[in-house]
């Protein structure tokens, strides 16, 4: 994809999670999902490599939703990209669904691994991308954090382990979006520059606008020999609705009829689109 | 002896993987690192990524042994095994060294006393507990071949005696009947194997015929052999080196609870308590886990039951 239809599949999904978030009529992470969209958009329409009708072709790139709360920012890509079916998607947080609010390991579905619990994502990644490199496979690990996920004292643990392993096939992203569950993530623990604590420990890490998606592309896909890469990405939580971006009642809430059109009405006229 | 079954499993298991946070020596890993380099890895101390990246090279298809202390793999990283090895089931064998009370002089930091009770509340997880050198190298060699993940708990002490003399049949969920006798059943795990079948030895003097069970997997439990001896014994003896709540105990009691009719329980494990710390013989000792102190306890419980109708 070009970056004009990234962009296109990046407003796609930010209507499509307004949709599904009303339409279930029940609290979903709306705040964490939207900061998220562009890095997914980026990732599921031009970074990774996958066969959209054989999620388990043995080559694909693997991607693992470390900040599970973030499903909706997943499941929309998953959608965009081709690999959950309409009818899937629609039964988000439905009894007994495959898609509830965080993701449940479902090869058929492209979910590679059941999240939820902050702090997993990245050792998982690391052994992923451990195990790509023994067999001599040339597929790389992406994994998505939170800024707040990095309060967990497993990821240091990660990070440290990935730095010496030397794993330059494995890239870790940071929705730094600066807001988590109790509020200011500055206020709770101030995280400063992440980049430039990534590199202390060893990474190959860069800031970037997370909501530039030329800028994402190529921070993702920058080359980083002998060097686990991280692109901390620098997000506004709710971005492209302007109600919930930067307020943090909209990390987890429920769209009434009347948040949901004025929601839908401002993404129209902030994205107009031709067949919108 | 851990190292030894480890170091023979590898010539036959390309995809096996050991990993370590920075207890591979204590472990009985040196002579595997030198022989495999290449499929070790320490992770450093580290427990709760030790279990994510097992998981992560476990869903890419190696077989995992993960190896550190009983309580710092279970509980430290008890919710890394809720997650990989439980809710996904990622084929990663955990195991926990120097459980039960062998860590002596090291203290209640090290001892394993929980772990079980943890291990076999998480759905998806076998848990076994070998009774002697050759049954772990017997567990290990099972677990290899059983896909699925895997908690194996390590009792006992270097010189801890042998139970099994000769070759015999071992297979995860099967218990594995030592000794017959119709009026007690001593069903024991672990290093506590040993122990019932010495304590039967001292029964059998006082006229009292003893069964003695190697109930080396404690889930899934073996449930139809609890049955038989729930059919024919007037006592039930659970021996564990384990804390009274959720070991093998708590297993054998949650289904005998179900029976319309039968015999009374005597659990014998350790206290709900951090005790003073010693010698593991002198341990065993206190806890009253010697053949003696086992003895006594089964007969002064049996003498107390109601005359056989």
């Amino acid at each position: 994809m070009n970056f004009d239809e990234l962009a296109e599949m990046a407003r796609f999904m930010r209507h499509k999670i307004l949709h599904i978030s009303h339409a279930c009529n029940l609290s979903s992470h709306l705040g964490g999902g939207l900061s998220m969209v562009d890095i997914t958009a980026t990732l599921y329409g031009s970074v990774l490599r996958f066969d959209r009708n054989d999620p388990l072709w043995p080559e694909r790139d693997r991607f693992i939703l470390s900040k599970g709360h973030g499903v909706l920012g997943y499941y929309s890509a998953l959608l965009a990209a081709g690999i959950i079916s309409e009818e899937t998607f629609a039964s988000f947080q439905t009894n007994g669904s495959d898609l509830i609010a965080h993701p449940v390991m479902n090869p058929a579905l492209g979910i590679e691994s059941s999240n939820g619990s902050l702090g997993h994502g990245l050792s998982l990644a690391i052994g992923m991308a451990l195990a790509a490199r023994k067999k001599g496979q040339a597929h790389k690990t992406y994994v998505l954090l939170g800024d707040g996920e990095c309060n967990e004292g497993a990821i240091w643990e990660g990070v440290m382990l990935a730095a010496q392993l030397k794993l330059d096939n494995l890239v870790a992203i940071v929705d730094y979006n600066g807001l988590q569950s109790d509020g200011e993530s500055r206020q709770i623990i101030d995280l400063g520059d992440l980049a430039e604590k990534f590199a202390d420990f060893g990474w190959n890490a860069a800031n970037v606008d997370g909501h530039d998606i030329p800028a994402l592309h190529a921070a993702l896909t920058a080359p980083s020999p002998n060097q686990p890469r991280a692109v901390i990405a620098l997000t506004i939580k709710g971005k492209g609705v302007s109600f919930m971006e930067n307020n943090n009642e909209w990390h987890h809430n429920r769209l009434t009829q009347a948040s949901y059109e004025s929601a839908v009405e401002e993404l129209a006229a902030r994205h107009p689109h031709p067949q919108n | 002896m851990f190292g030894q079954a480890i170091l023979a499993l590898a010539e036959h298991h390309p995809e096996l993987m050991v990993l370590s946070a920075d207890l591979g020596n204590s472990s009985g890993l040196d002579r595997f690192k030198q022989s495999y380099p290449e499929r070790y890895l320490n992770v450093g101390i580290a427990e709760q990524n030790l279990i994510g990246v097992a998981g992560g090279l476990a869903k890419e298809g190696f077989t995992v042994f993960a190896t550190s202390f009983a309580p710092f793999i279970t509980m430290r990283a008890a919710e890394q095994i809720r997650m990989n090895l439980g809710y996904m089931a990622f084929n990663v064998k955990a195991v926990g060294i120097g459980s039960g009370l062998g860590m002596g002089f090291l203290g209640n930091s090290h001892y394993g006393l929980e772990d079980a009770a943890i291990m076999r509340s998480i759905p998806n997880l076998t848990v076994v507990s070998p009774a002697d050198c050759g049954e772990i190298a017997k567990t290990v060699f099972a677990a290899a071949r059983h896909p699925g993940p895997m908690y194996i708990r390590l009792t006992g002490a270097p010189n801890t005696p042998i139970v099994y003399r000769e070759d015999y049949a071992f297979q995860i969920g099967q218990a594995i009947t030592l000794r017959e006798g119709d009026d007690i059943a001593l069903v024991a795990t672990g290093s506590m194997v040993h122990a019932a079948l010495a304590a039967a030895d001292l029964l059998a003097q006082e006229g009292l015929a003893c069964s003695v069970t190697n109930m080396h997997t404690l889930k899934p439990l073996d449930t139809a052999h609890l049955d038989r001896l729930a059919r024919t014994a007037r006592l039930i003896v659970t021996i564990e080196e384990h804390s009274r709540t959720g070991g093998l105990g708590s297993a054998v009691a949650e289904h005998l609870c179900a029976m319309d009719d039968h015999p009374p329980q005597l659990l014998i494990a350790l206290p709900d308590e951090f005790g003073k710390s010693g010698e593991y013989s002198f341990l065993l000792d206190h806890y009253g886990l010697t053949p003696a102190k086992l003895a006594a306890r089964v007969s002064e419980r049996y003498r107390l039951l109601a005359p056989a109708t």
